[in-house]
C-alpha cells in the first residue's frame, strides 16, 4: 500500500537510491564467449593442500584457495569423510556433519585433558556475564536444579 | 596469538597460544585485527546449528585491521594499510564474481558449491579461520579489502564488512519503489539497518517487526520507523493485513533467519529437533504478509537442508523472492558515500565493547539479549594500546 502524501524531509537521504536503474547491489551479468561451458576462467593459482581438505562431489576439484585449520581427525573427521560421499543436495550429507559436529565436542573435551588443560565450562558458557546481568534467572535455574534433585532423591527413597 | 577458541554448542573460550597465520597463497595477506564484531549468524554457529562447525575454530567474519605481511601477488594493498575485509572470500576471477556475485565465489570454498567462502563460519563455508582473533590470513588480498578512508571512524569502517551492506542489499533486492510500505521482520543489527536503508529507496512506510521490546525502541528512534512487539499483537500477518488496508505490504524483508521465535510448531521442529534447517517463522509471516505480486526479500541465514515454506502461497500469490549472502565488495563504493554524507551513521548500534580476552560473555550477552545489547565489537589487546 503506497502512501505519497508523505513528508520525508526529516529523513536523510530519502529515495536517494531510488533510481532502478542506478543501485549497485543488482547482479550484472558479463556475456563471455565462455557463457554455458561449465568452469572455464582464468583459474587463480592452486593454494598447496597441506593437510587434508575435504570437498563437494559437486565439483571436480579444490577450490584455488581454502582454509587449512582444523583438518577431520579421529571419529568425527572419519564420519565427515564418509559424508562427503554424498553430494549437498543429499540429506544424509548434512546430518552426518551435524553429528560428527556433536562428536567432536567430546573429542575436544578428552584433548584438553590430555593436554593437561582442565576446561572451565562455567567460563566458557559465559558465566560471569549471566551472573552480572541475569541473576533472577541464576537463581531461577538453581531452584529449579534443586527442586529437581529433591524430586528425584525423594522417588529412589520411596522406591527404596 | 589470542584468538577465540569454539569448543561446542554455547561454549567459547580465548586460547593465548594459537598459532600464527601464514602466507599460504601467493594472494594472501596477514591483517592484525584492530576491531572484529559478533554477529547475529555467529549466532547459529555458537548454538551448533551450522553443520562441519569444527571444535577449534575461531569465528568472525566482521572485522578490519592493519596489513602486516603481503603475498608476492598482492599489489592493491600494502603493508601498513588500515583495510576493511568484507565478509565474503571472492576470487574477483570466476563467473560469479565476474558478475558481481562475490558472495556466490566458486573459488573461495572446496566443502560446498552452495555457498561461498566466508572467514570464520564453519567448513561449511571454506573452512577458514576468522578474525576474532589478533591475525587473521585474508585471501585474494587484492580483490576483498578496502582502504579506510582517512576520514572514515573505525567503528564505522567494521560495520561495513556486513552489517549494513546486508541490510542495505535486503532493502536493494526487496525493489522498493517509492511510497512502498515495507515491512522488515528482525530487529537485529541487519533488520534495523534493512529499516534505515529502505528509506534511501523511496520507502513511503517502514515497520519492523520483532519480539525484544529494547530493540523495537532503539529501530525505532534509529531507523525512524514504526515498530511492533508480535507478542503483543493477536497474529502479525493479520496485523499487516489490517494497517494495509486488507491488502498486505509491498515488500517484506526476512532479517531474522533460521532461529525465529513466534511459532511452536518450527521452533520445536526447527530449532529443537532440528528436522529442518532451523525455524522458517519469519519467512512464513513475510510470504503470509505481502501482497498478491510483492517482493519477499531474505537475508536471514537458513542452513543447507530443507525448510517448510509455503511455496504454494507464493506461487498463487505471483510473489518474487529474491535472496542472497551480500556481496559486500559490490555495495562498498556506495556505502562509503552514504556514511561520510552522514545519510547512515553505522557505530550508533554498537552497544557494548569488549576486551577480546572476555569473548565468552560477549558471546553470552549478545546470545541471551542481556544488558539491552544490539552490537558488540571485540578489541585485541595489541588495539586497545
Amino acid at each position: 500500500m503506497k502512501r505519497t502524501q508523505g513528508n520525508f524531509d526529516h529523513i536523510n537521504g530519502w529515495g536517494i537510491d531510488a533510481d532502478p536503474l542506478d543501485v549497485p547491489a543488482y547482479p550484472m551479468k558479463k556475456r563471455t564467449e565462455n557463457d554455458n561451458k561449465g568452469m572455464i576462467w582464468e583459474r587463480p593459482s592452486q593454494q598447496p593442500a597441506t593437510v587434508e581438505v575435504l570437498h563437494s562431489n559437486e565439483r571436480p576439484n579444490l577450490t584455488a584457495v581454502f582454509g587449512t585449520p582444523n583438518p577431520p581427525s579421529g571419529l568425527s573427521g572419519a564420519i565427515r569423510r564418509y559424508a562427503f560421499k554424498y553430494s549437498e543436495s543429499h540429506v544424509a550429507h548434512w546430518l552426518l556433519l551435524l553429528a560428527a559436529d556433536r562428536i567432536n565436542m567430546f573429542e575436544g573435551v578428552a584433548d584438553d585433558f590430555r593436554k593437561g588443560h582442565v576446561p572451565n565450562v562455567f567460563a566458557e558458557l559465559g558465566g560471569k556475564s549471566e551472573l552480572k546481568h541475569n541473576p533472577a534467572g541464576v537463581a531461577r535455574k538453581a531452584a529449579v536444579g534443586l527442586a529437581l534433585v529433591l524430586v528425584v532423591t525423594a522417588l529412589i527413597r520411596k522406591n527404596n | 596469538m589470542i584468538a577465540m577458541n569454539y569448543r561446542g554448542p554455547y561454549r567459547v573460550r580465548v586460547d593465548r597460544d594459537k598459532p600464527m597465520p601464514r602466507i599460504e597463497h601467493p594472494g594472501d595477506a596477514i591483517v592484525r585485527v584492530t576491531r572484529s564484531c559478533i554477529c547475529g549468524s555467529d549466532l547459529h554457529l555458537y548454538h551448533g546449528l551450522v553443520p562441519d562447525t569444527r571444535v577449534g575454530t575461531t569465528f568472525g567474519h566482521e572485522f578490519i585491521g592493519v596489513v602486516e605481511e603481503v603475498g608476492a601477488e598482492v599489489t592493491n594493498i600494502k603493508v601498513g594499510d588500515n583495510v576493511i575485509v568484507p565478509f565474503n572470500v571472492a576470487c574477483g576471477k570466476c563467473v560469479f564474481c565476474e558478475q558481481g556475485l562475490f558472495g556466490n565465489c566458486h573459488e573461495s570454498n572446496p566443502q560446498a558449491t552452495a555457498v561461498g567462502g566466508i572467514f570464520g563460519y564453519s567448513h561449511t563455508a571454506g573452512g577458514f579461520d576468522g578474525g576474532q582473533a589478533e591475525y587473521v590470513r585474508v585471501p585474494y588480498a587484492n580483490v576483498g579489502p578496502m582502504v579506510i578512508p582517512d576520514d572514515m571512524d573505525h567503528d564505522d569502517a567494521v560495520l561495513l564488512t556486513d552489517v549494513v551492506p546486508t541490510g542495505y542489499q535486503a532493502a536493494e533486492m526487496a525493489a522498493i519503489k517509492p511510497g512502498d510500505t515495507v515491512v522488515v521482520f528482525g530487529a537485529g543489527p541487519v533488520g534495523i539497518m534493512a529499516a534505515k536503508s529502505a528509506w534511501l529507496f523511496g520507502a513511503g512506510r517502514v515497520i519492523v517487526i520483532d519480539h525484544i521490546e529494547y530493540r523495537l525502541e532503539f529501530v525505532k528512534r534509529y531507523a525512524q520507523c514504526e515498530a511492533y512487539n508480535f507478542r503483543s499483537l493477536e497474529d502479525p500477518v493479520l496485523f499487516i493485513k489490517k494497517t494495509t488496508d486488507w491488502i498486505g505490504a509491498d515488500v517484506c524483508i526476512d532479517a531474522v533467519g533460521c532461529e525465529a521465535a513466534g511459532s511452536a510448531v518450527q521452533t520445536i521442529t526447527g530449532r529443537k529437533l532440528m528436522l529442518q534447517a532451523g525455524s522458517a517463522t519469519a519467512l512464513h509471516w513475510a510470504i503470509n504478509a505481502v501482497k498478491k505480486g510483492g517482493v519477499v526479500s531474505i537475508v536471514g541465514v537458513y542452513g543447507p537442508t530443507a525448510n517448510l515454506i509455503p511455496i504454494g502461497n507464493v506461487v498463487n500469490k505471483g510473489i518474487t523472492l529474491r535472496a542472497n549472502q551480500a556481496s559486500v565488495k559490490r555495495l562498498l563504493p556506495r556505502l562509503v558515500e552514504h556514511v561520510r554524507a552522514g545519510r547512515i551513521v553505522p557505530r550508533e548500534i554498537i552497544t557494548h565493547r569488549v576486551p577480546l580476552e572476555e569473548v565468552a560473555d560477549a558471546y553470552h550477552i549478545f546470545s541471551a539479549k542481556l544488558d539491552n545489547c544490539i552490537k558488540p565489537i571485540l578489541i585485541p589487546p595489541s588495539a586497545r594500546k
